[in-house]
């Protein structure tokens, strides 16, 4: 390091290096889910609350049951994307960098846990 | 040197200094909303995991689901996902460029307010209704 000037080291290293793929991502999945939210709110919403055995029949049917699945899989990208910026924006060095693994863990185990639910109450 | 503050360097956005705006408190609003809604994500798949697992594990998450504080939280999360959608859908509408003057932009976020509030109500009772 000692043997670099500092114009060598910054290279490269500029604030728009990359980020781009990280906004096409989040601006992506926000417009996926200007469709799903409102189709998610109106199946969870009229299903909560019914017995056992109506949820059972209604999430074997492939509408609410696809619904769901990419509403949980989607906003959990999105979540991600979104909890990863609030970290850098809020956090700084060992806080900032386990955090943020911390946070994508929790985003990949709560869409693994959603998509397993539904494949185990569809088939 | 250029590593003189290295880690160590101001965090952004400073909010404390500013006067509070509508553009800055809905934008404020759009990551509190959008971070708080880990809550309703993690009831949800609860919930479904519960009904996949069996009849007594179901009926364990449905009661706190169904019960007066599920459903405050619920309504709560409600109202900030119409909020940090239609909020999503204005950074949509300025990605492209538009709806940037200051005098859009303010009404936009009060758009923002006025419509997550509009719809919260629009869907509870819809959903009080049905039951």
């Amino acid at each position: 390091m000692a043997y670099l000037t500092d114009r060598k080291r910054a290279q490269g290293l500029g604030s728009a290096k990359s980020g781009t793929d990280h906004h096409y991502e989040t601006q992506l999945t926000s417009a996926a889910l200007v469709i799903l939210i409102p189709l998610f709110v109106f199946t969870f919403g009229t299903i909560l609350g019914q017995p056992y055995e109506i949820i059972l029949v209604y999430y074997a049917q492939p509408f609410p049951a696809l619904v769901a699945a990419l509403t949980i899989l989607v906003s959990m990208i999105h979540f991600r994307q979104g909890v990863q910026v609030l970290l850098e924006d809020y956090t700084r060095g060992e806080t900032r960098h386990w955090g943020i693994m911390a946070a994508i863990c929790v985003c990949y185990a709560l869409a693994a846990a959603g998509l397993f639910a539904l494949a185990r109450l569809a088939l | 040197m250029a590593d003189v503050n290295r880690g160590d360097r101001p965090l952004s956005p400073h909010i404390t200094i500013y006067r509070p705006q509508i553009t800055s408190m809905s934008s404020i609003l759009t990551r509190i909303t959008g971070n708080a809604l880990i809550v309703a994500a993690v009831l949800v798949v609860w919930w479904l995991l519960a009904a996949a697992s069996g009849p007594d594990a179901f009926a364990a998450a449905d009661l706190v689901l169904t019960s007066w504080f599920g459903d405050l939280v619920l309504a709560l999360s409600l109202w900030a996902l119409w909020y940090h959608t239609l909020a999503g859908l204005r950074h949509l509408y300025w990605d492209m460029g538009r709806g940037l003057e200051l005098r859009t932009a303010e009404r936009l976020g009060w758009a923002c307010i006025v419509g997550a509030t509009v719809l919260t109500v629009l869907s509870v009772a819809y959903f009080w209704l049905l039951t």
